[in-house]
């Protein structure tokens, strides 16, 4: 039961983001470009994916149980320390240079793009290496 | 709508950050990115670390997080959201350059 639910929101989410144009660079620069040719658009699809998030995690907090009878596993950790705002000041600079984040990338890469190839590699060599710390 | 079945399905928050993900060859519109082969790298070193370091990324915490009002994953938000506005102002804008 588990992979194919796996699956299938992974599907959803990869088609999502497609959709979104999250998987295009210039797309994802313009909505952080707002000095220059601001696109906001990207915002909305924040916005909306967020609406809906919120409304299934209302619900889904009252359920001790998933679907696929594995326990719910909701984070209540709420520590707000400088590793969780450094990591997401790097994150933010490595999104500002490349355009790309780890999902898109990957969508992209199915897609046979080059760039988020070199992109993926380096990321996931990175990722690979700060789990040594 | 996928992390919303995915956590009532799995029961876990679907980062992209935090699951193995696969992929899929399909046809899909063409990805332009304006940055080089070293900025591509670049980028993603930094992207590397900062997701492992934050516990997260877009969809991680922008989405999820902030669906569950999640004070950790609000500052993980302002901190990317504020540093992706910096970069490219700083890249476009003061730097000049075609990124």
């Amino acid at each position: 039961m588990s992979p194919i639910f796996g699956f299938v929101s992974r599907l959803i989410f990869g088609l999502g983001l497609i959709l979104a144009g999250m998987t295009e660079p210039l797309k994802v620069k313009g909505f952080l470009d707002i000095a220059g040719a601001w696109d906001p658009s990207l915002g909305l699809v924040m916005g909306g994916a967020i609406a809906v998030g919120a409304v299934a995690f209302a619900l889904a907090r009252r359920r001790k149980k998933s679907w696929s009878g594995a326990p719910m596993e909701i984070p209540t950790d709420q520590t707000t320390d400088k590793r969780l705002v450094i990591g997401g000041a790097l994150f933010g600079i490595g999104w500002g240079i490349g355009g790309f984040c780890p999902g898109p990338a990957l969508v992209a890469l199915g897609s046979g793009s080059a760039s988020a190839a070199i992109f993926v590699v380096a990321m996931r060599w990175a990722w690979w290496c700060t789990t040594r710390f | 709508m996928a992390a919303a079945l995915y956590l009532f399905a799995n029961g876990r928050i679907a980062g992209i950050a935090g699951i193995v993900s696969r992929r899929w060859a399909a046809p899909l519109p063409a990805v332009a990115v304006d940055v080089g082969s070293v900025g591509l790298v670049v980028a993603g070193l930094f992207v590397g670390i900062g997701v492992r370091m934050g516990n997260g990324c877009t969809s991680g915490h922008g989405v999820c997080g902030l669906s569950r009002f999640s004070r950790r994953s609000l500052a993980n938000v302002l901190a990317f959201m504020g540093a992706g506005v910096v970069t490219v102002f700083v890249l476009r804008h003061v730097m000049g350059s075609a990124l």
